[in-house]
């Protein structure tokens, strides 16, 4: 089966650059260049002082008083890690693995489970679908420190506490994926499109896997983006105790807790902790836009 | 004729037949989500509605307990009042403040071309996107002349001995205020970026035409009006951020903090179930968080539908 490429409407963005609409004063130019550069500085300052503090041999670290840029950069602070991140039982690799581990099996797992329920939800003939999308669509309030609680006590009543899995299955029904694969899914997906494919002797199935997922790529991609942004700074609350099942954000606040003399390598830390985010937000960014374009609640 | 009729049943039976297939597929389908779906939410938010009205400590049998568990919030415990101000302060002030900069900063940006505004964006979404960076607030509000904000204090004379910012109930609040919104560019800035490129120039043309003669006319008038839905979803977003404030409190302050000063409902929900196992009472917390929250979400899309009127 050929698939046609298909113009969606959003494509076409913004040509409001090109025509001039004469409503813009000098003065309020001003004022906006003057708001984003504070708010452009209130964002970044704090994330490059981390930078920098990661980068600062000890007597800079507490040199008083403390500068903001670094005057001999070092890569101490980042070489010390592996030996202050290891436990007695638990070298650092164990940690790193624990993170990529349940960031990505969590990730891939949202990621189909929540875009096979969106096709569900958007192009099939299931009554109540429209009941179950509304439910979805209000747990969009509520998220896993709000609900804390009582997954706690499933948690514990599933015998699920202190494994893997209490990073995983929580992140797998998350409702924000699912609403945003749907409102996608209702826009860049044409019905009379899936018809064709049926009438053709296509399935369900293969109509999901070989039409739908390859069309509504951006979606996946920016469900990528959020969810493994949320797995890779989980801190579980009181669900994990093993050293061995540990991730790499909870063994952090043990430097942060350092004080002033570990900073430096708390800050190497976040650093490196930063750099997996960022690369997925850069390779999927545009992807990210498009799918965001749709993701309005209608009322 | 006789024929035909028989094809006919034929062809029926086929489509009934297809459509159950398809109907079992699209259930397969549906299915892995919504198992995981009613589990960790459907069930935790109902489960609380009734766990709210017994006792339980996880090892005894629940004991009918009617309302008192929500009576004992407001005259039998000291602490949830002070939690319960600390998070309605911190929703109302991150809430609508990081609602409101999340649209201002992408209609600012939007006004850019698509390198610079793909690389604003990002600039604003950073601290979001980077979970755990919030941790260098505590360097530079360490509580010794070492942490950079006491040390600028000191040598312009503001103040003569360091502050222990994380431990004064006088400043503490502040600071977390200061640092959530840092890290409220999120998902819905994310969407009004997107949403406001998204609006149709030729709405831009007509409004012109139409006699709009300044950016907040053409704001009130044209772009606001055509992203309501998009602001809604953003809203829902920032409610769920701002009630759910607790991770970043434990994190930088500790729990529990000097008189309770930003303790907030999540951190104290922590204590009462996992600590104190006084799941009962726990619940009655959570039924009365859940609530606010939807309250919120109720009142603003309400609000929203005053734009452009």
């Amino acid at each position: 089966m050929k698939e046609p490429k298909m113009k969606k409407q959003h494509l076409k963005v913004s040509k409001t650059a090109q025509y001039k609409r004469y409503t813009r004063s000098k003065a309020g130019n001003f004022f906006f260049f003057l708001f984003l550069t504070l708010m452009g500085l209130f964002s970044v300052l704090p994330l490059i002082y981390c930078i920098m503090t990661s980068f600062k041999p000890l007597e800079e670290l507490l040199i008083y008083p403390p500068k903001f840029f670094v005057q001999r950069p070092t890569i101490l602070n980042y070489t010390a890690l592996p030996s202050l991140l290891a436990s007695l039982r638990v070298p650092l690799s164990r940690y790193v693995f624990n993170s990529v581990f349940v960031a990505f099996a969590g990730t891939i797992l949202h990621i189909f489970a929540a875009s096979a329920a969106a096709f569900v939800f958007s192009k099939s003939t299931l009554k109540f679908k429209n009941l179950m999308f509304a439910i979805v669509q209000l747990a969009l309030l509520y998220n896993a420190y709000t609900l804390a609680i009582p997954q706690y006590l499933i948690f514990s009543k599933t015998n699920i506490i202190d494994t893997y899995w209490v990073y995983i299955l929580p992140a797998i029904p998350s409702a924000m994926g699912c609403f945003l694969m749907k409102q996608y899914v209702d826009s860049s997906v044409p019905d009379a499109f899936l018809e064709a494919a049926r009438i053709d002797g296509a399935g369900v199935f293969r109509i999901f896997f070989q039409i739908v997922m390859p069309l509504v790529k951006p979606a996946w991609l920016t469900l990528f983006l959020f969810s493994f942004r949320d797995m890779w700074s989980i801190i579980p609350g009181g669900t994990i105790f093993s050293e061995e099942l540990k991730t790499l954000p909870q063994v952090m606040s043990s430097l942060t807790a350092g004080g002033i003399v570990r900073s430096g390598s708390a800050m190497a830390a976040t650093v490196i902790m930063m750099i997996p985010p960022i690369l997925v937000f850069w390779f999927t960014q545009s992807n990210v836009m498009e799918t965001m374009s749709s993701s309005g609640i209608k009322e | 004729m006789r024929t035909n009729n028989k094809i006919n049943t034929a062809k029926l039976r086929m489509t009934s037949a297809r459509n159950m297939g398809e109907k079992m597929a699209y259930l397969g389908l549906l299915a892995p989500f919504m198992v995981f779906f009613i589990i960790f939410t459907i069930v935790p938010v109902l489960s609380s509605v009734v766990l709210s009205l017994f006792n339980y400590d996880m090892v005894s049998t629940p004991v009918w307990a009617g309302l008192s568990n929500y009576l004992r919030m407001f005259t039998g415990d000291k602490v949830f009042p002070i939690v319960l101000k600390n998070t309605l302060i911190m929703a109302i002030i991150t809430g609508p403040v990081g609602f409101i900069l999340s649209f201002v900063l992408a209609w600012c940006i939007s006004e850019f071309n698509a390198y610079l505004r793909t690389f604003l964006a990002f600039l604003f979404y950073a601290p979001a996107l980077i979970g755990n960076a919030f941790y260098v607030w505590q360097i530079a509000f360490s509580g010794d002349g070492n942490g950079y904000a006491n040390s600028l204090l000191m040598n312009l004379g503001l103040i003569n001995d360091p502050i222990v910012w994380f431990k004064d109930a006088n400043y503490n609040m502040t600071i977390i205020l200061i640092v959530q919104l840092w890290l409220s560019m999120g998902v819905a800035f994310l969407a009004n970026v997107a949403g406001i490129q998204n609006v149709s120039p030729d709405l831009y043309e007509a409004g012109s035409i139409d006699g709009i003669r300044n950016r907040w006319q053409e704001l009130w008038y044209i772009t606001l009006p055509s992203m309501k839905s998009i602001l809604l979803f953003g809203a829902v977003m920032q409610i769920q951020a701002s009630f759910s404030i607790g991770s970043v409190v434990t994190a930088l302050a500790g729990y529990p903090t000097v008189n309770h000063s930003v303790d907030t409902i999540v951190t104290y929900l922590t204590d009462v179930g996992t600590l104190r196992y006084e799941f009962g009472y726990a619940a009655a917390i959570s039924v009365l968080l859940f609530a606010m929250m939807a309250f919120f979400r109720v009142v603003i899309g309400n609000l929203l539908n005053l734009f452009g009127k």
